[in-house]
């Protein structure tokens, strides 16, 4: 008892000021949270017929039988309603390979071979046409599945094209140098949507007549290309981190330029470049939500067209309510990951690293 | 952004030279679908409901034109597309035909290179007033606060409007239609200005009590919206035209599809030529024969598809009518 006094005291009201602080603090989470708590579960409507017991609450409740109602197409996009297993299975297996990804007992070589497996299956599933699934065109796929590919692929393909970058940058090759700066510069110079805007209406123009590029494709590409940009620099720094011993004793050691980078440097400087890492790819994964602006249907369309049927119009805040829920799921694991990737590393060979630097 | 656009409509127009050696009904029929550009979620034109199934007079359209051309209205593949991606699809190919509530003006029929193939839904911008003010024209409304989006040719038409009727007028401009429309009900403007069919579905869907708002006779711009084509392929450009007719003269035969079965025993010649018992008329186009009974039989004539889409919203027919019964829908005889 009087240690969990001492400790309020401690912490919580250690002078006036902070008690006072921590009073006003308490009063407001209670005045906000408890209308909040009050509008989301006492009078909410969990499950109905059509939206008309919920109009009738007039907003004093959340209505999240639209949610109910919704929740096949806002996951599920305008993907075959018979077929939505597919997508269901899909995204579990995608979830599955980052979970395997995510341990480090699992950091082989046949890992490779696992993604190459899974995407395979995931690509079997969601496009079918074989072993009597029928086909869906990838103009179908939606919701959830299509954040989580994008987002997978942005990663995936932006990852290694933004290590070339970070390397092409600081090669003592002008010309390699040059490019790479022109490309990261000038990428990183312009908004996503713009580049967006551009794979999506420019591009198609210039294609020679009868060859169109798949509108996901060109929104795939268009985020893998900004993607590698800002990644780049965030593994720059983690190049810069690493000191010039490393180098020297690598040199000294024989190793020539890819041995030295891929055995010495690049483990040390990606460990250095885990935080920002993680905040670029938490990043990218809300960006995948722009694409709303090209007319994919990713998991936030979805949303927002399900809000334009008229029977549900108006219940924007339960809706977004539960876009922020989903997204806030996948980066807080996210970011949790890399907090526990960090103190992992830090146990193993870290500190000795810093002794030497 | 907005520059982009005049420039790739010019960049298209300079690829269309070459364009197209293989027909797009040709093309069409080849891949066994029809690829149709419809609004990535507009209530009652184009919106897939709780399944994903798209819904909507416009896409009754694509449906109509896959049955035509197929015999089956299912034979279609729907690409959404944003107000500013719509041209460059239909430019490049992409989509075959544009069924997206795109207002006929003839810039777009000309320098952006489609071919309008007609009107599906007349369409106009008014305005909406709560029915305690007692405004009964909108030429009562000097010195009001209006509600509008900006960025359309909406907030244009207003300003004229109100500077050709010497009146002035506060406006209230809100980009996004959910936030203009709470903007309106809760009082803050006296009037909200969009097109007629957006007033109807607003008022439809959420206004608290939709007999509290009146929406104005005025009607202070046209707004014809209709499929298009790209220029240069007048075969394609027939079939999506006929198509669309076919509906409407269906309407006006009285043809629906329950109907359309028994109407083999009918002893009129319009009917019997309509569905293919005699004349050419589908093999002059190009396709089967009983292309229009097809059309009739899967997806309903235009009356069938306005109750069934806009009715539910509260839409009236008004202009929207058949020419014989105090509307506009007049389709030039399928003879």
């Amino acid at each position: 008892m009087s240690t969990a006094v001492s400790w309020l005291r401690r912490n919580l009201f250690s002078s006036w000021a902070s008690g006072v602080a921590t009073l006003a603090i308490l009063y407001l989470a209670w005045a906000l949270l408890l209308p909040f708590l009050d509008w989301a579960f006492v009078k909410a409507i969990w499950w109905a017929q059509d939206s008309k017991a919920c109009r009738d609450l007039q907003g004093a409740g959340a209505c999240w039988a639209f949610i109910a109602e919704k929740h096949r197409f806002i996951i599920f996009g305008t993907y075959p309603y018979e077929q939505h297993w597919r997508p269901g299975v899909a995204s579990a297996l995608l979830i599955a390979l980052w979970c395997v990804s995510a341990l480090r007992a699992f950091w082989r070589w046949w890992l490779s071979l696992v993604w190459v497996a899974g995407l395979a299956l995931i690509a079997t599933l969601m496009w079918g046409g074989v072993l009597g699934l029928t086909y869906v065109e990838n103009e179908r796929w939606g919701g959830l599945i299509l954040t989580l590919l994008l987002a997978t692929f942005g990663c995936a393909f932006a990852f290694p094209l933004a290590i070339l970058l970070a390397l092409g940058r600081r090669s003592q090759l002008p010309a390699v140098r040059a490019v790479c700066v022109g490309y990261i510069e000038l990428v990183r110079g312009v908004p996503l949507i713009s580049l967006l805007f551009m794979a999506s209406v420019m591009l198609p123009l210039f294609l020679p007549e009868g060859l169109t590029i798949d509108k996901l494709l060109r929104a795939q590409i268009a985020l893998i290309l900004f993607a590698a940009a800002y990644l780049a620099e965030v593994i720059r720094g983690g190049l810069q981190a690493v000191s010039h011993h490393q180098y020297q004793a690598a040199e000294a050691l024989g190793l020539g330029y890819w041995k030295r980078t891929l055995f010495v440097i690049l483990p040390q400087a990606l460990r250095f470049a885990i935080p920002p890492l993680v905040n670029t790819f938490i990043g990218l994964f809300k960006d995948t939500s722009l694409v709303v602006i090209i007319g994919l249907f990713d998991l936030l369309t979805s949303l927002k067209v399900s809000l334009q049927e008229p029977a549900w119009t108006g219940f924007g805040v339960e809706a977004y309510l539960f876009a922020a829920a989903v997204y806030f799921l996948f980066c807080w694991a996210m970011s949790l990951y890399s907090q526990g990737l960090e103190r992992d590393l830090a146990r193993g060979g870290a500190p000795r690293l810093l002794r030497e630097t | 952004m907005k520059q982009l656009i005049p420039l790739a409509a010019g960049a298209a127009l300079l690829c269309s030279g070459v364009a197209f050696a293989q027909g797009t009904l040709e093309a069409v029929q080849k891949k066994g679908f029809v690829q149709c550009g419809v609004n990535t979620g507009l209530a009652g034109f184009s919106q897939p409901d709780s399944k994903g199934v798209w819904k909507g007079l416009d896409v009754d359209v694509c449906r109509a034109i896959a049955a035509a051309v197929f015999g089956d209205a299912n034979k279609v593949r729907y690409t959404p597309l944003t107000a500013q991606q719509r041209f460059t699809a239909l430019q490049s190919g992409e989509v075959d035909v544009l069924a997206r509530n795109t207002t006929w003006t003839v810039t777009r029929d000309t320098s952006l290179g489609l071919n309008f193939v007609g009107v599906n839904f007349y369409d106009g911008q008014g305005f909406m007033v709560p029915r305690k003010l007692n405004v009964k024209s909108a030429k009562q409304l000097n010195g009001a606060t209006v509600c509008v989006q900006p960025g359309t040719t909406t907030e244009l038409n207003l300003s004229d409007y109100f500077r050709a009727n010497r009146m002035t007028f506060k406006p209230v401009v809100i980009e996004k239609l959910e936030e203009v429309t709470n903007a309106y009900f809760s009082g803050r403007c006296d009037v909200f200005t969009t097109d007629v069919s957006g007033l109807v579905s607003v008022r439809g869907s959420r206004a608290p009590k939709p007999d509290e708002h009146v929406i104005l006779p005025e009607v202070i711009s046209k707004e014809p919206l209709g499929p298009a084509v790209r220029h240069g392929d007048d075969k394609w450009f027939d079939i999506v035209k006929w198509s669309m007719y076919a509906m409407i003269e269906a309407e006006e035969m009285g043809l629906t599809s329950k109907t359309i079965d028994q109407a083999g025993s009918s002893k009129d010649p319009a009917v019997q030529r309509f569905i293919g018992a005699s004349g050419d008329i589908g093999k002059m186009l190009g396709v089967d024969n009983k292309w229009a009974a097809n059309i009739v039989k899967q997806v309903g004539n235009y009356g069938e598809s306005f109750e069934a889409n806009l009715k539910p919203l509260g839409f009236e027919r008004g202009l929207n009518q058949l020419w014989t019964k105090g509307g506009i829908l007049y389709a030039p005889p399928l003879r």
